[in-house]
Parts: structure tokens; C-alpha cells; sequence
């Protein structure tokens, strides 16, 4: 299988899943070999991941742990009274 | 663990829900935008499982089963406050299309102590809110918690082709509008990029 670099780009995201067959990644990986610039978009979406997956893009609000199990206290507590 | 709960041990569903708490308050928040109303979403849908619990058959992972309680009680919140459908894209589209990728390929300009920077978040939060709530559902779930294909469908309640779809063309979104912030020197290679797949 030969494929060029559109084809690729269209694989992108399952390919960085490694979720394509194996014979569409042998073909990405024959491309990336000879091609620096699909082998770039490869790398950049990767890079994209890492910053999307850092845990410190999203940050709870102060206190919110304690009040989520204080909320959920008080229902459990009606909950079992039959309230 | 549910077990034990289910027969009197109730005050575990406090450590039951524990690691997942934060995942279910920014999944929230990736639908309705708003802080205030991804807390209240987050407390309401443990108080749903809790009172659900005898329901649970297993089927899904836990977290799964609650993740679907809270994108729900989300998605509810934000057709009411907003007046909005979240079936509006036309789903047999989304895997059509052009495709020219952005490209954040050196890494070396974005070392990790940039990732303090309030401003860095700021761009990942406001490309993220840019998306379609479709597209920032599935991208929270797969790619912020980390969830697997088939946990993520679960969650969602759509097939799996349907969240690769999807998946893809969120992450290229978050590319397109990520990367003329975190990478203006590489303008010149987009460009080179789009010029190449427009000669094609």
C-alpha cells in the first residue's frame, strides 16, 4: 500500500491512538520515513495531546471536593430517612 | 465495594466517587462553560448515582456509568439554560471535508515551566471552548481523561466510528487554533502546508 501525504494526515488522530490496521501503519510509518513534514504533523498533534492532557489546564474551584461530599452527605442522609 | 454499599455500608460511596469527582466537574464544565453550574452538575450526578445505585448492573466501568449520569444532567442543563440542541451537527459530515494540519512541531518552544504561565492555559481553555459541545465532550473524555474509545462511547452514548470521527476532527480544531498562538514562527511551514494540499 502506497499513500501520500493527504492520506496520511486523515489517519492522524487514529494513527497517534494506534488504532489503524496494521498494514495502514506499516504504509504512515513507509511515508513518515521519507517525509518530514507528515512526520512534523505526527509530532504536533502528539505535542497538541500533551498540552490538552496536562492536568493543569483545568483547575477545580477552592473547596469544591468538600463541598461536593458535603452536598452528597446531606442527600444520603435524607435518602435514608426517606425524606 | 458497591456491594458492600448496596448492603448498609453507605458512607464508602464517599471514597467510591472520590477519584473521579474532578473528571466529572470538568467534563461538566466543557459543556455548560460555566463554574458555578459545573459544580452543581458534579454534585447533582453523584446524588443521581447514589440514589441509581441498585440500578448499576455492571455492564460499563463505574466511572463510566457515572460519567454518562453527568454528561446527561450537563447536556440537560445547557439545552435549558441556553436554549440550545446539541444534535445540531449533521454527524454524516464530519468525517468529510478538507484536512490541512497546523503543525506545533518544536517542541523546544514550549518547555514545561511555560505550562504555569496563566496564559498557556488560557489558550488551551478558550480553543477548547471553541469547539462544538460534540467535539469538547469527546475530547475531554478522551484526551484530558484519559478514557479509552469504547469508555468514551459508552459515555456519550454513541457508537465508536462516531467518536473517532469525531476525535479527529476535534484534535485538528485544537491545532488550527492552538498553534498561531503557541507557534507563530512556524507560519511559513503552515503555509507551505496549505499551498501543498491546495496544489494537489
Amino acid at each position: 500500500m502506497k499513500i501520500d501525504c493527504k492520506h496520511v494526515w486523515s489517519q492522524v488522530s487514529d494513527y497517534v491512538d494506534g488504532t489503524v490496521s496494521p498494514e495502514t501503519r506499516e504504509a504512515i510509518e513507509r511515508h513518515l520515513a521519507g517525509c518530514r513534514h507528515c512526520s512534523a504533523v505526527i509530532d504536533s498533534t502528539r505535542n497538541i495531546l500533551v498540552l490538552v492532557g496536562d492536568s493543569r489546564t483545568f483547575e477545580v474551584p477552592v473547596g469544591f471536593g468538600e463541598r461536593l461530599h458535603s452536598r452528597l452527605q446531606q442527600s444520603m442522609d435524607a435518602h435514608e430517612t426517606g425524606e | 465495594m458497591i456491594a458492600r454499599i448496596l448492603t448498609g455500608e453507605r458512607e464508602l460511596f464517599h471514597d467510591l466517587i472520590r477519584p473521579y469527582e474532578r473528571g466529572l466537574y470538568v467534563a461538566a464544565y466543557s459543556i455548560v462553560q460555566n463554574e458555578a453550574d459545573a459544580e452543581d452538575i458534579a454534585q447533582e450526578s453523584v446524588i443521581k448515582a447514589y440514589k441509581a445505585l441498585n440500578r448499576f448492573r455492571g455492564d460499563a466501568k463505574f466511572s463510566t456509568w457515572l460519567m454518562a449520569i453527568t454528561l446527561n444532567e450537563a447536556r440537560s442543563r445547557w439545552r435549558e439554560t441556553a436554549g440550545n440542541r446539541l444534535d445540531s451537527l449533521d454527524d454524516c459530515d464530519e468525517g468529510s471535508g478538507d484536512y490541512t494540519p497546523s503543525i506545533l512541531a518544536d517542541w523546544c518552544h514550549i518547555p514545561s515551566e511555560q505550562f504555569e504561565r496563566e496564559e498557556l492555559r488560557q489558550a488551551l481553555q478558550d480553543a477548547i471552548a471553541q469547539l462544538s459541545p460534540e467535539h469538547r465532550e469527546v475530547l475531554i473524555l478522551r484526551d484530558v481523561q484519559g478514557m479509552s474509545i469504547t469508555e468514551t462511547a459508552a459515555a456519550m452514548g454513541v457508537n465508536e466510528g462516531l467518536v473517532k470521527v469525531r476525535l479527529f476532527r476535534a484534535r485538528l480544531s485544537m491545532q488550527k487554533l492552538l498553534v498561531p498562538k503557541l507557534a507563530p514562527k512556524q507560519r511559513g511551514l503552515i503555509g507551505w502546508l496549505t499551498r501543498k494540499a491546495g496544489g494537489k
